[in-house]
């Protein structure tokens, strides 16, 4: 059978998935948690407790500051003993509130049963504002806040769903377990979506080495009207928004433009699940799958973490940090990032905790670009990244723009295939951000 | 728990594919091996000892000049080199003396590689152009090849012939049958005679994702096509068939194995075809027009210039640019 998938470029990776099978646990409760006040792309949410407050599961403790930005909710119950800073898993440090754990204490507006709630009646915006309150972002990694994604620019109007179930990064599997765990939920989660944006079709495209995922989905899709399931073929980056939408609809998304400018609105499977819980059980975003994996792990898992929970802790936790690692990376190997300590926190995009060894640690030595045209031939975008790489090399900033430097996804395909092992995906954020600066100059 | 403060911090991605440089070039070195060994076969120690200077000064030469001229780190282990010298071995008559060969290999590496920036950076295809300057500074050892004769154990007074392809420019004849052409029972140069390995190392190149089937496929079906059209217009003039011009000379060798040297051939799909088209008509205009019965490496080497600027105008297919089908 012929599977759709995406059309330019693209790679294999070694897909790793060594947690798939390990059901999800749930992660003690640490003393301290620090929830840091960005966890989405977008403005800091502003502190609104002080040290000393008393504080409840799912208590609001950060409030949205502007159009885009996410409320931050507490993930435990406890004292609050300081708002200080923690280090994000990039490095910068960010506002946070230092909560002393104490008991594990709900609010009272949750629903803590496992039960499915499957009808909504609510209307639309009572809908988008409870995804507000909730603090959702896009948990695929973009942490883009959810409630302004659905908030549709005037005069678009959305025709189909996509759900993004696609995981194509390697070693990841806590999307894979939610939709093994939770599939009902997630329909639930779809429909409720399908109302908020007034579309009757909704396309959850998940690829076919998923295929016990696809099973238990199409298991409940009976009891739902308009929810399709489309499986893909294995290939990395399909869940690229551009390229999720190619491969399950045949559109592109027009050059600088929007995947609405196609008609379509792309959710990840795990915001989808959260969505759910926070408009039928009133569950704020407070905690996620986070994926514990690695070559020389002993015991992989897929563990509910809650949001601020030291990385330290989560480590500890599940069995250490093998002897032999090299680097630590939050997130999938292509895109995630190495960490320098394991001082930072569990945050709302974090899908994982990756180990790797350390002979694969060390970036491997340069060499001269022999024009191979691997780079160009694996790009999804169609961007000549060997070309970008030079005229970053030569401060070609003009030249980058018309290259459509812009366009670039940050997928690192072109340094994943590179055989002289070039660094071609830092040269190029490098260039966006130089010729991002100048074209916002200009349209100033 | 192992010490923290080791950790390797460093830009995604954070894995690779395992390519190397090494690995390409090796690749591309063990496709050309049964077109190597059918050479071996047919003109023995000649083709050894020619070869085998044109690897072993290649190397040598590459390694001073980097050593001695540019002071930066070797990098004679990448493969390129002896690639090169390889190449040029087999574009070369089994009986042309040692000597030839080194000033060869020095134009090749020398001038069209390393004067260049090295690997990656050269605009000529280094061994065509060690090549063609032997064809220019010695046209008669260049123009002279040994008869085919299994395991030969002459070198410089090994018995020569006429090529098929010079034979038929000569006299419009077939001289050749074709069946020898294809298998490489001919005269020539010592990596050009049979198709049918060269056909071979193509296939290996294909399946290991080496080269892209763009330039090989579209000089070959240039030549093809353009030799039937005038040979059926006009069979006075044109004797030679389409399939003669296939398998005779070294269009094969040029159109798999120097053609789709990386840096000196187009990046893109429609440029590589573009470039090949363009070799097929060069090739078979010098072959029915020009003053040498083969054209193949001229025109390479003119398309080879032209590449900067393919490189420049022609660009991928983008995104956003027409659906899937
Ligand atoms: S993959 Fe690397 S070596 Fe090949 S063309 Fe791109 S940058 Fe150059
Ligand atoms: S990182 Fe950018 S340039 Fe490189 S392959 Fe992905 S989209 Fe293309």
């Amino acid at each position: 059978m012929l599977f759709k998938t995406f059309r330019l470029g693209g790679i294999h990776p070694e897909s790793n998935k060594l947690a798939s099978s390990f059901g999800t646990q749930v992660l003690p409760l640490p003393e301290l948690v620090k929830i840091p006040m960005v966890s989405h792309i977008g403005a800091p949410s502003l502190p609104i407790v002080q040290p000393g407050d008393r504080v409840k599961v799912g208590q609001l403790v950060g409030q949205a500051n502007g159009h885009v930005s996410a409320n931050v909710h507490s993930s435990v119950s406890g004292t609050v003993l300081k708002i200080d800073t923690v280090v994000d898993t990039l490095g910068k440090e960010q506002t946070a509130v230092f909560i002393k754990v104490e008991g594990d204490e709900w609010d009272e507006k949750i629903d803590r049963t496992p039960d499915v709630i499957s009808t909504c009646d609510l209307e639309i915006p009572h809908i988008l504002n409870k995804i507000m309150n909730a603090g959702i972002v896009g948990m695929g990694g973009a942490t883009f806040p959810t409630h302004v994604k659905l908030m549709l620019p005037q005069g678009k109007k959305a025709e189909v769903l996509l759900i993004n179930g696609i995981e194509c990064e390697p070693y990841l599997t806590c999307d894979h377990r939610l939709m093994l765990e939770r599939g009902e939920q997630i329909l639930v989660g779809v429909s409720i979506l399908m109302k908020a944006l007034g579309v009757n079709r909704a396309i959850i495209g998940i690829e076919k080495n998923k295929k016990d995922a696809i099973i238990n989905l199409k298991k409940h899709l009976k009891a739902f009207n308009g929810i399709e399931i489309t499986t893909l073929k294995n290939k990395y980056p399909q869940g690229g928004e551009k390229q999720l939408i190619e491969a399950l609809t045949n559109k592109q998304v027009p050059h600088g433009g929007l995947p609405i400018d196609v008609g379509c609105v792309v959710q990840n499977i795990a915001t989808v699940h959260a969505i759910y819980e926070a408009v039928q059980k009133n569950k704020p975003l407070i905690e996620r799958i986070v994926t514990v994996t690695g070559k020389s792990v002993k015991s992989h898992g897929n563990y509910w973490v809650r949001i601020g929970v030291p990385l330290s802790f989560v480590a500890e936790q599940t069995g250490g940090v093998p002897e032999d690692t090299g680097k630590i990376i939050v997130g999938g190997p292509m895109m995630g990032r190495a960490l320098s300590s394991l001082d930072s926190v569990a945050s709302k995009g974090t899908a994982g905790l990756l180990y790797i060894q350390n002979e694969k640690a060390r970036a491997k030595e340069e060499g001269n670009c022999i024009r191979c045209t691997q780079c160009i031939t694996d790009c999804p975008m169609g961007l000549e990244p060997y070309l970008l790489k030079s005229q970053v090399d030569m401060s070609l900033w003009t030249e980058m723009e018309e290259s459509r430097v812009m366009d670039c996804i940050e997928c690192g395909c072109c340094d994943y295939c590179c055989p002289s092992n070039k660094t071609l995906l830092s040269a190029i954020k490098q260039g966006k951000q130089e010729v991002g600066k100048i074209i916002r100059d200009r349209n100033k | 728990m192992p010490q923290l403060n080791k950790l390797h911090v460093s830009p995604s991605p954070h894995v690779h594919s395992g390519d190397t440089v090494v690995s390409k070039m090796g690749t591309v070195i063990i496709a050309l091996l049964p077109a190597y060994l059918v050479g071996l076969y047919y003109f023995g120690l000649g083709a050894l000892i020619v070869s085998g200077v044109a690897i072993v000064s290649c190397l040598i030469i590459e390694f001073f000049i980097q050593k001695f001229v540019l002071k930066q780190k070797s990098t004679i282990t990448d493969g390129s080199a002896l690639l090169t010298g390889l190449l040029l071995g087999m574009n070369l008559p089994s009986n042309i003396p040692a000597w030839m060969v080194v000033v060869g290999a020095i134009v090749a590496i020398g001038v069209a590689k390393m004067s260049f920036g090295g690997l990656g950076r050269n605009i000529f295809n280094p061994a065509l152009v060690g090549r063609v300057f032997m064809l220019i500074s010695f046209p008669a050892k260049m123009t002279l090849w040994p008869a085919p004769m299994p395991l030969n154990m002459h070198y410089l007074d090994a018995e020569t012939a006429a090529t098929a392809l010079s034979i038929s420019k000569e006299f419009s004849v077939h001289a050749v049958d074709n069946w020898d052409l294809f298998i490489g029972n001919a005269g020539g140069s010592i990596g050009e005679v049979s198709a049918l390995a060269l056909l071979f190392g193509l296939v290996i190149l294909l399946i290991r994702k080496v080269i892209r089937w763009h330039i090989p496929v579209s000089i070959l079906s240039t030549v093809f096509i353009m030799a039937a059209i005038f040979h059926f217009a006009s069979p006075d003039h044109f004797p030679t068939t389409p399939l003669f011009h296939l398998l005779s000379g070294g269009l094969m060798l040029g159109a798999i194995f120097m053609a789709t040297d990386y840096s000196t051939s187009p990046m893109t799909s429609v440029g590589m075809l573009i470039y090949g088209v363009s070799i097929g008509v060069i090739t078979l205009l010098i072959r029915y027009f020009g003053i040498y019965p083969e054209g193949i490496s001229f025109a390479i080497l003119i398309m080879n210039g032209v590449t900067p600027l393919i490189n420049k105008y022609v660009k991928p297919k983008r995104y956003w640019e027409g659906s899937k089908k």
